[in-house]
Parts: C-alpha cells; sequence; structure tokens
C-alpha cells in the first residue's frame, strides 16, 4: 500500500488534535506515515502510531522554525521525492496553507484545500469540499498527483488504530531562498485555560448582543460552565470586545464542534460561514428574526444577559 | 517602490450562485463585485501611495470581462493603472494553472511588491499567493494583519492559534493581507469618475506567452465530478424566554449529554 504523508503539528503537550484527525483520515488512503519537524520523542512517536502512524520522518534542521513555511515544504518535496506517496494531508490554517500550496507547484500536483472527507475511488483520490458558503458540497478528484490536500480541523473524528512506527531521521539544508522571509519574533499565545477555539467539543460564541467588553464576559461564564472554548463574531473583535484570534467566521476561524451556543449573534452569512457545520446548534438572541435561528436545533428567543446566567445556575444545579 | 494588487471579481456573496454545467461557477448569471478581502490589499496599495512609500500602483486580475468592473472599483480606491487578463482558454483552470498566468503577468508587468486578500471570497482557497511566490522564486509574508515596508524590505504580523509572529522579507516579495489591516475607504463621487479615466490594459494569454493548453478546465490537475446540495438541518425547536428558557435549555443540553 503507498504511503501518506501526514504533516504533523505538535507542541509541547504532544501531538495537536487535528493532526491525529489526519492519521485518522490518511488510512482511507493508505498506509499513514507522518512527517515531524524537529525531534521526535518516544511520546510523540508513540501517540503517532496510537492513531494508525506506520512510519515518522523527523526532520532534523535545527533552522525549520526560523522562517516562513518554505524550509518545511523543501523538506516535504525532499521526503516526497523517495517516499512517493499517493497524498499529503496538512491541517488547514495559515502555515498548514502556504506548505501546501509551495509544494503543490513543486511536484505540480493538484491541491484540495479545506477538505472535509478524503477516499479513494476507483484508484483515484477524492476530497469533500463545502463551497459557496457552505451550501454546497462539491466532490474532486485529484488529476495529477500525489494529491496535496488541506483538512479542516474537526471535520473528522481522531480514531485510534494502534501501529508501530519505524522512524526515519530526515537530514534537510535549508536552501537560502527559503531564508527570505524570517520569523523575527514569536509570542506564545497565553494560555486561558480553555480549550483551543477550533479544536473544541462546545463552543460558546458571543455577538453584537453582548453590548459591550464587560457584557462579552458572560460568554466566557458560560464557556467555563460547560468546558467549552470561546468564540465570537465580527462584530466582538472589531470593536475589541474580544481579542481576533476568537473571531469566528469568514475571516476567522472555521469550527465544526458538537455544541455551537450562540449567544447575541444575528448570523450574516460571513460568521454562518465559519460554524454550520457544528452538530449541534443552539441560539440565543432576542430578535426572533436574528437569520441564525433557521440553523438551531434549539433557539431560545430572549435577552442573553437574562438567559445565561440562568443557563450557568442550572447547569451548577444538574451537577450537584 | 511599485506595487502590483492583485484582485478578484467574484459572485456577490448574498446573491444565489450555482453551478455551471461543466461544474465551474456560473459567473455569467450571477451579479460580481471586487472580493471584499481584496479590498483591503487595495486599501494597504493606497496608503503606501499616500505616504510616498510606492510610487506605482497596479490593479491585476483574471477573469471574464466583466471582472473589469472590480477594476474600476479598485481604481476608485486609489492606484494609477489596472491590467486585465481576459481569454476564453482559462476558463475552469485550476489553482495551478491560475497562479501560472497571474506569475507571468506580474514577471511582465514588473513590480516590487505583490499585495492581495487573503483569500477570494468564492472560492475561499488561500492558496494562490504562495503558489505565486514559488513559481517566482519570490517571498512570502502571507495573512499579514498589519503590515509596513522599510529599508526594501516588508514586515507583518500574523496571528496563528498558537502564536503572534512578525515576519519580515526582503522584496520583492508578496503578501496576503486579512480584514485586521482595515477597512477600504468608501470612494467618494469625484473619485468614481476620476476612476473612469484610469487606463486598463486588457492581455491574453498569448501576449503573456502561456500555451492555452496548459490552463482551462481541460489541463485542470483537479476536476470536480459531482455536487450536492448541504443536506438541510432539521427545523429546530425555538422557545421564547418567559423565565423558563434557561432550564428548557438545560434539559436540551442534558439530552444531548452536553451538561
Amino acid at each position: 500500500m503507498s504511503e501518506v504523508l501526514v504533516i504533523a503539528e505538535t507542541t509541547a503537550a504532544g501531538v495537536r488534535k487535528p493532526t491525529l484527525e489526519l492519521l485518522t483520515a490518511a488510512r482511507a488512503l493508505g498506509e499513514p506515515a507522518a512527517v515531524v519537524f524537529g525531534e521526535a520523542s518516544d511520546a510523540v512517536v508513540a501517540q503517532l502510531g496510537e492513531y494508525g502512524a506506520t512510519k515518522v520522518y523527523a526532520v532534523n534542521a535545527a533552522e525549520v522554525g526560523d522562517y516562513l513555511s518554505l524550509p518545511k515544504a523543501e523538506a516535504v518535496v525532499q521526503i516526497a521525492g523517495t517516499a512517493n506517496p499517493v497524498a499529503i494531508l496538512v491541517t488547514s490554517g495559515p502555515e498548514g496553507k502556504d506548505v501546501a500550496a509551495r509544494v503543490a507547484v513543486r511536484l505540480n500536483s493538484g491541491i484540495v484545500p479545506d477538505a472535509t472527507v478524503v477516499a479513494l475511488d476507483g484508484g483515484n483520490v477524492v476530497a469533500t469540499q463545502t463551497v459557496f458558503a457552505g451550501r454546497w458540497q462539491a466532490r474532486s478528484q485529484i488529476v495529477r498527483g500525489p494529491a496535496v490536500i488541506t483538512m479542516r480541523p474537526n471535520a473528522t473524528s481522531a480514531e485510534a488504530a494502534a501501529a508501530s512506527p519505524s522512524v526515519e531521521t530526515v537530514d534537510v539544508a535549508v536552501s537560502e531562498a527559503a531564508k527570505g522571509a524570517k520569523i523575527t519574533s514569536r509570542e506564545p499565545k497565553v494560555s486561558t485555560g480553555r480549550p483551543e477555539l477550533t479544536d473544541a467539543a462546545v463552543v460558546v460564541a458571543g455577538g453584537r448582543g453582548v453590548g459591550s467588553e464587560e457584557g462579552f464576559a458572560v460568554i466566557g461564564q458560560t464557556a467555563d460552565a460547560l468546558g467549552a472554548a470561546v468564540g465570537a463574531s465580527r462584530t466582538v473583535t472589531d470593536q475589541h470586545w474580544a481579542p481576533h484570534e476568537l473571531q469566528v467566521g469568514q475571516t476567522g476561524k472555521t469550527v465544526a464542534p458538537s455544541l455551537y451556543l450562540a449567544a447575541g449573534i444575528s448570523g450574516a452569512i460571513q460568521h454562518r460561514a465559519g460554524m454550520q457545520s457544528s452538530k449541534t446548534i443552539v441560539v440565543v438572541n432576542k430578535d426572533p428574526k436574528a437569520p441564525l435561528f433557521q440553523l438551531a436545533d434549539f433557539g431560545v428567543v430572549g435577552d442573553l444577559h437574562k438567559v445565561l446566567p440562568a443557563l450557568i445556575d442550572e447547569v451548577g444545579k444538574r451537577k450537584g | 517602490m511599485k506595487i502590483v494588487v492583485l484582485v478578484k471579481y467574484v459572485p456577490e456573496p448574498t446573491a444565489t450562485w450555482k453551478f455551471a454545467p461543466d461544474l465551474t461557477v456560473d459567473r455569467a448569471g450571477v451579479e460580481g463585485r471586487l472580493s471584499e478581502l481584496d479590498e483591503y490589499a487595495v486599501e494597504q496599495a493606497a496608503q503606501l501611495a499616500e505616504k510616498g512609500v510606492a510610487s506605482e500602483v497596479v490593479f491585476l486580475t483574471v477573469g471574464p470581462a466583466k471582472a473589469s468592473e472590480g477594476l474600476r472599483k479598485a481604481l476608485a480606491i486609489g492606484g494609477d493603472k489596472a491590467v486585465h487578463v481576459v481569454d476564453d482558454a482559462i476558463h475552469g483552470s485550476c489553482a495551478l494553472s491560475t497562479s501560472l498566468v497571474l506569475a507571468k503577468a506580474l514577471e511582465k508587468e514588473g513590480f516590487d511588491l505583490v499585495l492581495t486578500g487573503m483569500a477570494s471570497t468564492d472560492a475561499e482557497l488561500s492558496v494562490i499567493p504562495s503558489m505565486v511566490a514559488d513559481r517566482l522564486g519570490i517571498n512570502q509574508a502571507t495573512f499579514a494583519g498589519e503590515l509596513s515596508v522599510e529599508g526594501g524590505a516588508v514586515t507583518i504580523r500574523r496571528d496563528s492559534d498558537v502564536a503572534s509572529e512578525r515576519i519580515t522579507a526582503s522584496l520583492p516579495a508578496i503578501v496576503s493581507v486579512t480584514d485586521q489591516t482595515g477597512e477600504a475607504r468608501y470612494p467618494a463621487f469625484k473619485a468614481i469618475m476620476g476612476a473612469k479615466k484610469k487606463p486598463i490594459t486588457t492581455w491574453s494569454l498569448a501576449d503573456l506567452g502561456v500555451d492555452a493548453a496548459a490552463v482551462g478546465l481541460g489541463a485542470a490537475s483537479v476536476r470536480t465530478i459531482d455536487v450536492a446540495p448541504t443536506p438541510a438541518r432539521t427545523a429546530g425547536t425555538i422557545i421564547t424566554d418567559d423565565g423558563e428558557g434557561a432550564a428548557q435549555l438545560a434539559d436540551f443540553l442534558a439530552g444531548r449529554g452536553f451538561i
């Protein structure tokens, strides 16, 4: 069976959840082989193996993280040259898109960004995308491979399938051309203690209806009661009631949690594009005409500043 | 310094979009507009010209005849002139082919800095800037939340899930900008009239030295094989809060295992 290269993302806490989803999706196409940048610790290799990686390429180049995207693309192209994979899977996101785009040009390969499903169909790699602001599902065949696919986080659930990966160290030299865009500073995001927005199983998001920065606090309190991540509409981040990284929508994050609770969000098409794949949608809004009610599995027409505090009390009572 | 801004003419987001029989986007049957996400790049270019950093600003689009309306809108916001690459053979091009056409047009026009939006509002791929960078062998600084140009280099701020980074790329370079860079100005009537006098040059594939067989639906590296409407969500329960709304909501959440 052919290899499927999975570009892994790791943090101090281990392998990121979207990478485990990629490993799960990759098994529909061939044998998952993870590409890890930097040291592949025993813990990382074990976790990759738990989700089906039969091989781990540990890319050894100290400078890879000092420059934007291109050193990683060069390394992936180098590995693809010998591994001859059927597909290369990357997590959607700024860096993932950059790396995938460069790799596709260098391999003259078809690319499908933001896929939700990948499959083999008559020996061809086929990827499904949600298009036209979420209204349509398009299936595309990659005519020239290896297929380069970026996948949306949370589109598939990560499922374990134990394998014992072999580890191959890959030495790469960062080319001079790849040193043109230098990362001069990096401030890690301060952890809020809440789940990451794109990974979270539950998201509580607030919109214009919160009224102010102080009014947005109830969104965080509700999120904490439900063990959720916090999201926001563009109005909220434009008003600086919440930081930009919490924005859900076309120019922010795309999320697909098990539960999306939207409070005070009317539901502009740009916002819906970022959340409509959520499995269960709950809407709280005092305007019964808010378009987001059309997507709601459960909707409460009412003042979020009354409904959410009461909900927090209810959750507290039921948890005892 | 010469800036070329890549812009796209896209279907109006609020209109009903359809697929053409060949499963490409039906662009003829729908109202179009300059992609909102490219307007941010147009605005940044206009500001760099006002600051005296840019000496010339050119808008470049690839698209059908109607796409010139998008160029007129950009020219009303700022800039000096525009280039429209239009050729029937381009219809149905994949991202790889589109990036080839853009790269050839940029080579022909010449530039120090290329600006564009973080994505188009129709395809939403976000891969064209990196592809163009790779084809031209220039630096990229993508998804910029802010940008500045100084001493032959562009510096951007870029936010990811895990960090906020500053990136400096020496020119020539391509930068894609997010909505964080700031809303485009609303052009005044005088600017709209003035835009009509700014020149738009039209180029064909032959003008760019691109083989028509290398682009279009026939040469596409990815082919759409079928499309289907996203299944409609089943209508949910909507209640009006009469003091018991939170309790009913909690019942619903508990029933689905969220509490």
